[in-house]
């Protein structure tokens, strides 16, 4: 038996097919990688991207400011202020997401009762300051509008298991 | 005396720079595509694509790369003993270079074809050592030091094994002259017989150069870089150029010694119509395809294990194996 082994060990056995393995690989294996920014990789529509405040059809705000996503939030990363408009409906007046200190855990996009800040499926918002990740109510509205085909899909997808 | 002067110095001296120009020309070229063949080796071997998007399949990659590593900037370390310390990238990258004078790339295209080829080579490359080893004194950091010291050890034990198999080579061609060598006749069963010793050669080779699976001295896991951690911008580029160059360097060696040289694979007469250098070509990348192939396939050596590998098996192995292939030439009548 230990002759057996020596022979294994001087004939290089394990080593010669480790070798074959990586030949094989190296020949007939087809490559995994995607190539990102030409190609991209599917998303669920549960992703947990760059937030959004969205709108109803006519244009007007969905959000209440019932402060369910700021008390919610693990991160406090939300900052609302809110009085009532002109008509007396209840809106905010200051709505900020501090981006660098969200962890995307989606618990805002849980509380809130009427869908109005979701996480969208946009995670390409890399930006070279720090600043510029401190978002506003305007630019929250912004992506809402620019991501609302999406969202809204990806709302009716996951509705019957929500 | 002045009408003289042209022919006796300037001519042989234009010649020589020529040739000078010619080798580094040649070998930077080589190790800029050396790096480049790794990346797209090991990418394939590892379901990756490698380098894509500078040039054509990222055939300008390379280039971009040496780009950035030349417009960094210097780092030396306030601790670090200077002349030393840019002395042992120079000293690297110089000798991977003057080893090429004596290899034979064909029959004729050799740069000195002197009598102790071998020889020359074998001291060439065990001198590489100290340039990693001065690097690893002169950063004055612990962990290039560690790398230094690591790296001597295992060079000075994989060159005791490598000088046996030379040693078996040279009985067996009976001469010291790299051309020769190549030419020498070999029957079927002397080449049977020196197999175990280029598997031998091989994996010293490896272990020569620092390569995985023998990369400890570099081991980025437990040394971060080694003895390169303190070098950064054109220093560094010179040690990568000289690590590169000595790959093809041994891939040289090893085809002189074992794989024919310039000579058609098999010594198959229907093939020798190709000009000796490209079956050269050919052999030094085939067998750097083979220190590829390793680097993608083993997981780094533990270092008492790379130890036990050199002294306890490959010392025994090629001893014993020189006296073998001794005593059957002998037998044989050969010497």
């Amino acid at each position: 038996m230990n002759l057996f082994f020596a022979a294994r060990s001087f004939l290089l056995v394990e080593i010669l097919k480790g070798m074959w393995l990586t030949l094989k690989y190296f020949f007939f294996v087809p490559r995994v990688t995607i190539n990102y920014p030409h190609e991209k990789g599917p998303l669920s529509p549960r992703f947990r991207g760059e937030h959004a405040l969205r709108r109803y059809a006519n244009g007007e705000e969905r959000c209440i400011a019932c402060k369910l996503c700021e008390a919610v939030c693990p991160a406090q990363a939300i900052t609302i202020e809110a009085e009532p408009r002109e008509d007396g409906s209840r809106r905010t007046t200051r709505y900020d997401i501090d981006m660098t200190k969200c962890i995307y855990c989606g618990l805002c996009q849980e509380a809130c009762p009427v869908d109005a800040i979701v996480e969208g499926p946009n995670f390409e918002y890399a930006t070279e300051t720090r600043e510029e990740l401190y978002y506003d109510k305007a630019k929250l509205l912004e992506n809402g509008d620019k991501w609302e085909a999406q969202i809204a899909a990806n709302l009716v997808k996951e509705a019957p298991y929500r | 005396m002045t009408p003289d002067f042209w022919n006796d110095y300037g001519m042989p001296f234009l010649f020589m720079v020529l040739q000078i120009v010619i080798t580094i020309g040649a070998v930077i070229f080589s190790v800029a595509y050396l790096t480049y063949a790794e990346r797209k080796v090991q990418g394939a071997m590892q379901r990756r694509q490698g380098p894509t998007t500078v040039g054509p399949f990222g055939l300008l990659q390379p280039i971009a790369d040496g780009i950035k590593l030349l417009s960094k900037e210097t780092i030396i370390p306030s601790q670090a003993n200077k002349p030393v310390f840019f002395l042992a990238p120079m000293l690297l990258f110089s000798l991977a270079l003057v080893a090429w004078a004596v290899i034979p790339v064909s029959a004729k295209i050799v740069i000195a074809d002197i009598n102790v080829g071998v020889l020359y080579l074998f001291a060439i490359s065990s001198m590489g050592v100290y340039g990693v080893i001065m690097a690893g004194w002169a950063s004055n950091s612990r962990y290039a030091f560690l790398g230094g010291m690591r790296s001597a050890s295992q060079m000075v034990s994989y060159e005791v094994s490598m000088g046996l198999v030379i040693v078996c080579v040279i009985l067996a061609t009976g001469t010291m002259n790299l051309s020769e060598i190549v030419t020498a006749e070999r029957p079927v069963w002397l080449q049977i017989l020196l197999l175990p010793m280029l598997v031998v050669f091989l994996v010293s080779i490896l272990a020569e150069t620092n390569r995985a699976p023998f990369d400890l001295p570099e081991g980025e896991s437990e040394l971060s870089g080694g003895f390169m951690v303190e070098y950064s911008a054109f220093a560094y580029a010179m040690f990568f150029l000289g690590e590169y160059a000595n790959m093809i360097l041994m891939s040289a060696m090893a085809t002189i010694l074992f794989l024919g040289g310039w000579l058609p694979p098999f010594e198959i007469q229907a093939l020798a119509f190709v000009p000796g250098i490209i079956w050269f070509v050919l052999k030094v990348c085939a067998v750097l395809f083979f220190f590829l192939w390793t680097r993608a396939t083993f997981p780094r050596y533990r270092y008492d294990q790379l130890m036990r590998l050199g002294w306890k098996i490959f010392l025994p192995l090629s001893l014993i194996w020189v006296v073998v292939i001794a005593g059957t030439l002998l037998y044989m009548g050969r010497i």
